[in-house]
Order: C-alpha cells, then structure tokens, then sequence
C-alpha cells in the first residue's frame, strides 16, 4: 500500500469509511509531508495543525460512535488565501491584509467544513489573486513542485502546488481569467472552475466580481467532482449564485459519456503556441477519437479580443473593489507620526508660496495615498491604475461600456458552438511553467498566458484543466476542456473518461 | 455687504430645484440585516456587509424597492420594467467600501410631479416635476473629537447602509416660499405614505437646493452659475439659504458679470449660525465618480402587472384629500388644507365626526377650533386624544337637536376631556338638561311680569330690549336656551 499521501481524495475517502485509516492518521500524513517539504515549495501561507488534528479527532469520534458524518469526513483541504476565516489569517497574499482575521467564514469555508473536510491551512497565491506566477505574493513565492526553478502558475499557485506535492489531496482556489486551470496545468493536477454563480463568491475577497469563481483543485477529475459537490449550490446571500440543482458529481463522475461532440478551435493549435503542447493536445485529440468521440472544428470569432476584453473589465471591478482598503477600516495604515512630520516638513518649505501650499495634500489624503502604495504590490498598484483610467470620465464608453458588449459577443461565440458540440477542448496555456522571475519584468507577457482561459470566465461557462503530457524537461501539460454553463457534471464525465484512458494523473513530481 | 432682499426682487427671478433624501422606514439596512434603529451605541448595528469587510456581498432588502416603489407612484414617477444599480466611487472615511451603491443612468423612477399651492395665496397653485427617484445606500458617520488638543476622529457605522430614497425636483421653483411649499407637501406625502417618518433632527429627510437667478437685461435672458446648498437642516433654513443665496449671485453678478456657464457649479454650505453660505472647499467637489454597474447585485425586473397592483393600492393622497373633504363635507379650501395637513388619522377623525354627526361643516368647526387647539397645546396627537369621535359626533347631535345650547357645548367638550366622558353624562355633571316648554314659557311669563318697561319697549319697537330677558332667564335657570327664550318671551309680548 502506497503512503497516504500519495493517494487520491477518493481512495482516502473509502479507507477513511471502511476504518482502515482514521481521519487523525491522514490529517498527520499531510502535516507532516508541509513540515517536511514547504519549504521549499512555499505553498501555505498558513497551517492550522492543531485545529486541523482537533477537528480529525472530533470526525474520528462521531464515526466510531456511528454518528452521521459528512462528505468529506477527514479529507484535507487546502483554502486558497482569498477565502475568509473566522479568526484566522486571511491576507489575500498582501501586505494590505498582513493582520486581517475576518469576523466571517466564507461559504465555501463553511461548506467545506460541515461536510466534515479538514481544513489544513491557507494556501499562497498572487496578491489579490492578481498574476499567474504567485511570484506576485507580497510573502515568497511558491515553487514548481516539478521544478523549483520555475513558477507553478496563479494565482492559486499554492492551492496546484499543494496538490501537485501531495501536502493535500484537495484544495480549493479561485479562478478570475485562468486562475485555477492554469496552475494546474503548470502543476500537473485538475483543476476546475464553474459556471460563474456556481459556487458562492460570499467571503471569496473580491478581485473582479463579475469574473471570480471558486473551484476545485485535485489529483483526478473524480477528487475534482467530490470537492465541487460539497462547495456548489446556491446561496441566499450571494445575489450572483445560481439558483439550479447541484448534481451528485462524485456519483456521476465515472458515467462515461455517449457519442460525445468534442470541438476544437483550429486557431488555438497555430501561431504563439508551444510546439510540445500542440503535440500533446493533437495526441488527446487521438485519444478521443479512440474512445468514439467525434471530433469537429469549431471557430469562436472574438476570442481573439478576449485578453484585451479581459483587461479592461478586470481590472475596472479590481480599482472599485479595492477601494476599501485605504487604511481607515481594517488592514494596512501608513505610520501616521512620520507621515505628519512629513506633511508639517512640506508645508514649512512651501512657506510663504499659496500656489505651492495648495498643492499639499490633508492629512487625510495623505493617508489614503501613502497606505495604499506602501500597502499594495506593484501588480495591484499598475491594474487599480489601468481600472480607474478606464472608469474615468471620457473613456467610460470607449473602455467598459465597449468592453461589455464584446463580452456578450465573446458569449454568443460560445452559444453557437455549444450547439453544434458538446465540449470544446484545447491547451490550457501556451506554455509550460517558465522560470521564476523570466516574466516578472514584461507584465504584458504574463497577460498573453491567459489566451485561451479567460473566455471562460468572460462567457461564464464552466471549464476544466487536465494532465495531459510533459515536455522533455519534465514539465506538466495541462488539456482544457470547456462545457456550456452549469454542465459540470458533463466536464467532469469527459475528463474521467479521458484519464482512465491516460496515465497521465499518476505521474509525481 | 449684502443689501435687504425686498429692495431688489423685483430685478431677478429665484430658481430653486431640490434634492431630497429620504430614509426609508425599513426594519433591515438596504444590503443587509442590520437594524436600522437610531441612536444605539455606536457601531452595534453593523457586520461584514455594511462595514464593507472584504469579501462581504449585498443582498437587496425587497421592502425598500416595494417602498420606494410606493413613493415613485405616489409622485406619478413613471416605473420602468428595469432598473440596475450602480457603484459610486470615492474615498471617504465613513464610506468604508470606497464606493456607494446608488442609481446612475436607469434610476427605478423618473418623470413625475407634485402639485403645489398656498393657502395664503402667496403664489399660485403650480405643478413641480420631479426628475427621478432612485434609491441608494447611506454613509456612515464621522465624529470629531477635538478635545484635550488631540484631533481624534471616530467613525460611526450604524447608519451605514440605511437605505435613501432620492427624490430629484427639476428646477421649477421660482422663490423660497415654493420651496418651503414643496417640501412641505413632499414631507406630508411621505408621511401619509408611511414610507418615513420624515424626522430631519435624525437626517431621515435631509436637503440640498440647487439655486441660480434669471434677469432680464435688455431683452436678454441672463442666468448666473448654479449653486448647489448643503447643510440644510430645518425647512426654515431651506427657506432662508434660498433668499439668501439669491441676492448673494444678484451682487456676485453685479460686481463680476459671470454667468451660467462662467463657472463651473459650485457647492455652498449654509451656516444657521451666520444665516449665510459658505463655499467648500474646491478638492471636495471636483470628483469623478467613476460610475458603473455593482457586479454584485443583479439587475431589478419589475413587471407592469406589479406596477398595477401597487396603483389598485395607492392610499388617497393629501391632495385627493383636500378636495374630496370640500366635496363631501362642504368644507371651504382653508379649512380642509389645515385638517388634510395634520396627517391621515386626524383626516379620518374628522370624517368619523362628519359622517356620524351628519354635519361636516359644524364636526370642521369643532375639530379646528376645539381638537386642534386642545392638542396643540398638549403638543399631542389624534392618537392620544381622549374624546372618541363617535363621542364627538354624539355631542355635536345634541347641539343639532336643540338639547344642549351652543353657549353651553363648550363646557361641555371641556367636561367630556376632564372626566373622560360621553356628553350625556358631561352634562349630567353640569347639570344642563333640556327644559321642557312649559317650564320655560311659566319661566318667561313671569320675567314680563317683573319687566313692565322691557315690555313696554318692545311694544314700542324696539325688539332688541327683549335681550336684557336673557340674561335674566340664565340665572335662574341656566338651562334655558337664549333662542328659545327669546322666541318665547316675543311672542308673549305679541299676544298681549
């Protein structure tokens, strides 16, 4: 028998049922495998092992007295950072949030936790959720568990990581243009985000509200489907969440589907992509034909404005949901003494000048300026600045409005297709994971990586990424399957079947 | 220095539009569940929503759209099918999302009036257009503490989220009396509404007025640069900012020449103390909202059948009122403008009296002359009054029916109050009861027996000596009704 890390959620899961193993044993392993190797991944930002080992033990004791017990019952999950806790750290990665401790649980945070999931800690990830490195978190950088030189992607890069260097079978992230499937393609794992409104965004720190979701990172689609289960559904206090049935995933997911449409965009396999990655998906593409898919080619005209879309409406939501954080309420203050020392220095040097004086900012304003650019990274600062400009008076209908209505046009795209197929499949990302710091100064390249992920979130269809291949060196290659929106179940059929015909998701860094 | 006004009306025209504010009388916050009771301890009432805590989502409170609603058919709003909210960007310490949730360009009503009039006669009934009515989230509040020499600033979150229902006048108001006049009527409408109580000590209505003058200089049509007044905490104030902001642009114009349009639109503040207006400071009106749509809060559908359901619903409004209480009740414009203007239950107090009495003009005279004195001076309401108005309009049957004099019903009404008591037994008490015929012509008979010279008198022609009778007949019997007495001693006089 294989360590208890190395196995999936859905192998715990049974031995946790049968009493081969007790949820203490298994919350242990996984402590224990972040003590020995975060260090040098960098995936948590924080580890609630005595929690983590108390709740195990409560699960443990309700099970032996034949007490009901959730879905979940002692699996670990790992919480992305940008989830809200009681009383527990929640940073979003940012020096802004460094000694928040919310008043709150985030929905997915109490769902996950009546279902009896424990959870092990938060996970690293780009401030704010903005980047696709984690390179952006204000803490350390995670490290590619395949490679420790390269980025595992973002901005849940610690939540991919985690998973990828079994410290947890399931975590949960978040996924605002490629924020989940992209890490787990660089990482190696599934990673799925749903249908905008699938899961509840309450608690979720908001990066760009029209576009976040939360979603599932595992080892295979079948860990993915367990997870979703527990965290979707509607929910009152979100007025964004879909109101429709949940299906029983973990139940459905091994159903393979019948005479399954797959589309493929013919442009996605051409210029800009990595030649290994075209070779692997040309390969699933074999796969697929082999288990009777029929494969057809589909165009979508505007995904070509996706990114540049994207980037306009993103980064809009961003610069007003981030307005709170201006050192009044909670979160990061600029040391008022020196900045009033600063303030009195300036005035006395504009002595005697009104025009010079007037141009000195209050106390006040001072404040909001200073806190925020000391509290903010440079990610953050440069797309809060992008979002105000383009909300600006005058630009308003040239930026948002005509961001807004090719969004719709990029929603009409995937309408017509989903008519004529039943998933749309893909790379994940252009690339495999590069090496950390290669983009770090060309933000702009960083934004390219999100070519074929940010549809999604702009279409509000749900969307999966899969292993599908390693380059030479020894780096995972993520397939992205696409399903209209609230088809999860059928995204989660179509990435089991194609694993049980790979062996892909059983390779380990 | 700034001259009398009533020296220079006459050379320019005031134009006044209004923006009102109304807390709407929720139990709950507009986005979440917070109570929205006044002056708890502060910051009791909040949590992750109204404090805007990261990751905390607004839910709309159903209740403030229906009441709003209720208010925008009131006002003969047009209600569009959609309606979508807004975000307000700006930085403001008691703003703790940095943005406010509000209605930009598709507010959930536009287009409707508020007719207007004056009893005086001070100006002529007019129409004011209302430009739309939208609903949006309160601040909180910011209190300064400068004492012991340390400026200390603390926030209050309380009313943080409270919801306000934004009524916008076009700018049809031509002084500060119809200023005054429109609020006036606006408040009464809320009022009978239900949708606020209207209290401006506790900012549930709260007022700022956009001000500029017309001239006419030859032949040509001159408007200064419009000047937005906060700060306006009574309808006297609102009254007094107006007079005094115009003839502060008549002067401003006078030395500057500047017109509409030379300036940009500044915003005052009015000064109670100094009775005057002072400019803001500029940084805080030079702001850029950078409107657009919460992606938090989906967009409100209301259907035209829930339009229809809430016009089949529509109480009588005061101005239906007014004219329903002259139809119905014969009452004069005056008196049932004063009645209408004391608010639902004290209308339907005077329709109980009318209706049981059979008399809407003597329940009019009693109600104003008696009731409304009496709870004025006991600075109460209808509510508390003790006389019921079935008690009332029994009273006033037993003035109709002759049974109890007018000269004595005061007492009476004074005695019903005093002893919480009906009229019969009022009277009881005071002894009043009706004297029957024959009493009071053995009575009247024997006064001529004792008067030769008043009979004598009257013989003579002169009537009105019969008046000393009176009086005499009320003391010895104050029962007696002086118009029976009188009627009864003439004729005795004339059969002799």
């Amino acid at each position: 028998m294989s360590s208890l890390v190395e196995q999936t959620a859905t192998e715990l899961q049974r031995r946790l049922q049968a009493s081969e193993v007790s949820a203490v044993e298994v919350a242990s392993a996984f402590l224990d495998r972040i003590a020995s190797h975060d260090d040098k991944i960098g995936a948590f930002l924080s580890v609630w092992r005595e929690q983590a080992l108390e709740r195990a033990a409560d699960v443990d004791r309700r099970r032996a007295a034949g007490k009901p017990v959730g879905l979940l019952a002692g699996l670990p999950v790992a919480v992305k950072d940008v989830f809200c806790t009681r009383g527990e750290l929640t940073t979003c990665a940012s020096k802004m949030l460094e000694h928040f401790r919310p008043p709150y649980d985030a929905t997915v945070v109490e769902k996950i936790e009546a279902a009896d999931g424990i959870i092990l800690g938060k996970t690293n990830m780009d401030e704010f959720a903005m980047g696709g490195s984690t390179e952006n978190s204000a803490y350390r950088p995670t490290h590619n568990p395949w490679d420790n030189e390269r980025v595992p992607g973002g901005s849940s890069g610690g939540a991919a990581a985690a998973v990828a260097a079994q410290m947890a079978p399931l975590s949960v992230g978040t996924d605002t243009g490629g924020s989940i499937r992209q890490p787990a393609a660089f990482c190696g794992v599934v990673g799925l985000k749903p249908t905008y409104g699938r899961v509840s965004r309450r608690g979720l720190v908001a990066f760009a509200s029209s576009l976040d979701q939360a979603g599932p990172l595992a080892r295979t689609a079948a860990d993915a489907a367990l997870l979703l289960e527990v965290i979707a559904g509607h929910d009152p206090r979100d007025s964004t969440s879909a109101d429709a049935p949940v299906a029983r995933y973990s139940q459905t997911v091994s159903q393979p589907l019948e005479k399954l449409r797959i589309g493929i965009v013919r442009e996605h396999l051409g210029a800009g992509l990595h030649a290994e990655i075209a070779a692997a998906v040309e390969e699933a593409i074999q796969v697929w034909k082999d288990l009777g898919a029929q494969i057809q080619e589909i165009s979508l005209p505007h995904n070509e404005y996706a990114i540049a879309t994207y980037y306009i409406i993103a980064p809009c939501e961003a610069s007003s949901n981030l307005a709170r954080y201006d050192g009044v309420h909670y979160g990061y203050r600029t040391d008022e003494t020196k900045m009033l020392a600063q303030l009195a220095a300036e005035r006395k040097a504009a002595e005697g000048n009104p025009a010079r004086l007037e141009e000195i900012d209050t106390p006040l304003v001072r404040m909001y300026r200073q806190s925020r650019s000391e509290g903010f990274g440079a990610e953050v600062k440069r797309r809060v600045m992008l979002g105000a400009y383009a909300l600006s008076a005058g630009y308003y209908d040239a930026y948002y409005l005509k961001a807004l209505k090719v969004r719709r046009l990029i929603r009409q795209d995937f309408d017509q297709a989903f008519a004529k197929v039943d998933v749309i499949m893909g790379p994940t990302t252009p690339t495999p994971a590069y090496r950390l710091g290669e983009k770090a100064a060309d933000p702009l390249a960083s934004y390219l990586g999100d070519t074929y992920t940010v549809s999604a979130n702009l279409a509000g269809i749900c969307s999966l990424s899969t292993p599908c291949g390693f380059t030479q060196s020894g780096l995972p290659i993520g397939l992205q399957l696409q399903a209209p929106a609230l088809e999860e179940d059928r995204l989660l059929r179509a990435a089991h079947m194609y694993q049980t015909a790979t062996d892909w998701r059983l390779r380990r860094p | 220095m700034i001259t009398q006004p009533e020296e220079t009306t006459a050379a320019y025209q005031t134009v006044v539009g209004l923006e009102v504010h109304v807390q709407l009388l929720t139990q709950s916050k507009l986005f979440c569940r917070c109570s929205t009771k006044f002056g708890a301890p502060p910051n009791t009432q909040t949590c992750p929503v109204c404090t805007g805590m990261p990751g905390a989502l607004p839910v709309m409170n159903r209740e403030a759209f229906r009441l709003s609603l209720k208010t925008a058919i009131a006002l003969d709003l047009h209600i569009p099918q959609f309606t979508k909210w807004d975000r307000k960007n700006y930085f403001y310490p008691d703003s703790p999302r940095g943005y406010q949730i509000s209605q930009f360009d598709l507010p959930l009503s536009e287009h409707g009036f508020l007719h207007i009039s004056d009893p005086q006669g001070a100006f002529p009934p007019k129409k004011i257009r209302i430009l739309r009515a939208h609903l949006e989230d309160d601040a909180g509040k910011s209190l300064h503490d400068e004492a012991a020499g340390k400026a200390d600033s603390r926030i209050d979150l309380n009313r943080a989220g409270t919801p306000l229902l934004e009524i916008v006048s076009e700018p049809d108001m031509r002084s500060a009396q119809e200023a005054r006049a429109y609020l006036t009527e606006l408040k009464l409408l809320l009022t009978y509404l239900g949708v606020s109580d209207c209290n401006m000590q506790e900012g549930s209505l709260r007022v700022d007025a956009n001000v500029n003058i017309h001239m006419q200089v030859d032949g040509e049509k001159i408007a200064t640069p419009i000047v937005e007044i906060k700060n306006l905490n009574s309808f006297r104030a609102v009254e007094r900012a107006v007079v005094y902001e115009a003839q502060r642009q008549y002067e401003l114009w006078r030395e500057t020449g500047k017109k509409l349009g030379d300036a940009p639109k500044q915003t005052r503040g009015w000064d109670d103390q100094a009775q005057l207006t002072r400019a803001q400071r500029h940084k805080e009106e030079s702001s850029d909202y950078r409107y657009f749509p919460d992606p938090d809060l989906a967009p409100v559908l209301t259907s035209a059948e829930e339009v229809e359901k809430l016009k089949a619903a529509m109480i009588q409004r005061p101005a239906e009122l007014r004219s329903r209480l002259q139809t119905d009740y014969a009452l004069d414009a005056h008196d049932a403008d004063v009645i209408v203007n004391q608010g639902r239950l004290f209308v339907d107090y005077f329709i109980a009296v009318a209706e049981k009495s059979g008399s809407g003009k003597l329940a009019g005279n009693w109600i104003q002359q008696s009731v409304l004195r009496y709870l004025n001076e006991q600075e109460i309401g209808i509510g508390e009054f003790d006389i019921s108005a079935a008690a009332l309009a029994e009273m006033i049957d037993l003035i109709q029916s002759g049974e109890l004099a007018s000269s004595r019903a005061k007492d009476v009404f004074a005695e019903m109050l005093n002893a919480k008591t009906t009229a019969p037994e009022a009277m009881k008490t005071l002894g009043i009861e009706a004297v029957d015929d024959s009493t009071l012509v053995t009575l009247c008979q024997s006064l001529l027996d004792d008067n030769p010279r008043i009979v004598a008198d009257v013989q003579g022609g002169k009537q009105q000596a019969v008046g000393a009778l009176i009086g005499q007949a009320k003391k010895k019997n104050p029962n007696a009704n002086p118009s029976e007495v009188r009627k009864i001693c003439l004729r005795l006089i004339d059969a002799m």
